[in-house]
């Protein structure tokens, strides 16, 4: 089951990173370099700490619920503005109602239930695929006027 | 600073340091009976759900012990992309800066008192 927010254009996609991720120490050298794809976008400051703070919420999830897994960064560009893509794969166990995870203040786990509905709200793509057993896969994309 | 901490925040925390800073934060306040803490956060580049309750649980565990908390120097840009997350950092008192932080807790600290006297005057109305 999927539940995508996304103007379907040509994106182009250059750059690309694979980022490890096991333990929660991880989460600053990610932060750090999608702060510096960010810039190379030439985003603003509040772009920046959006994108930051939606891949903050993501690496959490997959960290905590999908028992790690990697992170795929690159530049994109859909010909009219420039952005940054952040790909979140964990091999965990799915999710088995996304509409409910959706909303907000829902969570299995003590959080405040922020963490998805809050991100979508901080990024202008937000696509996310999960499959009970096999794991989730969740894709953002900032651009740099979004 | 006599009866307040100052609590500078330098780097971006991930979660396991959030959670160390809460703990030796309640432990410090209980150590030397602080009745005033003031994290200043300008050197933090982001907040995330996960930070924004740490410093809620702060500003609570404080008040349980008697102590009042105050944030200062948050970033414009984290200020906008907390309250598009969702997180309204109930109970969190801020000031603009370190300065304004100190008078805003000294202010608490000697005035706490006629606070509640105004509430009772209203309610007797």
């Amino acid at each position: 089951m999927a539940i995508t927010k996304n103007r379907s254009m040509m994106i182009t996609a250059t750059n690309k990173v694979e980022i490890a991720i096991v333990r929660e120490q991880d989460v600053v050298p990610l932060r750090n370099r999608v702060k510096d794809y960010g810039v190379k976008a030439g985003m603003s400051i509040l772009n920046q700490t959006k994108l930051i703070t939606a891949t903050s919420e993501l690496v959490r999830n997959l960290l905590k619920y999908g028992g790690g897994g990697k992170v795929l960064v690159e530049e994109v560009n859909n010909g009219r503005d420039k952005g940054v893509r952040a790909t979140f794969i964990d091999n965990g166990p799915g999710i088995a109602d996304i509409d409910l995870a959706m909303k907000d203040g829902y969570s299995t786990g003590k959080s405040l239930g922020l963490g998805l509905p809050g991100t979508k709200r901080l990024v202008n793509e937000f696509d996310i695929k999960t499959e009970m057993g096999v794991g989730t896969t969740v894709t953002i994309i900032k651009w740099k006027n979004g | 600073m006599g009866d307040f901490l100052l609590v500078t925040i330098q780097v971006d925390l991930y979660d396991q340091l959030a959670e160390n800073l809460e703990s030796d934060l309640i432990n410090t306040i209980n150590k030397h009976n602080s009745k005033g803490v003031l994290i200043d956060i300008s050197a933090v580049s982001i907040i995330d759900s996960f930070m924004g309750r740490i410093l809620g649980n702060i500003a609570v565990m404080a008040k349980i012990l008697d102590a009042q908390t105050v944030v200062v120097g948050m970033q414009p840009a984290v200020a906008i992309t907390l309250v598009e997350l969702g997180l309204s950092l109930n109970g969190v008192i801020s000031a603009l800066n370190v300065e304004k932080g100190m008078d805003l807790l000294r202010a608490k600290m000697y005035n706490g008192d006629n606070e509640e006297q105004i509430d009772d005057d209203n309610s007797d109305q």
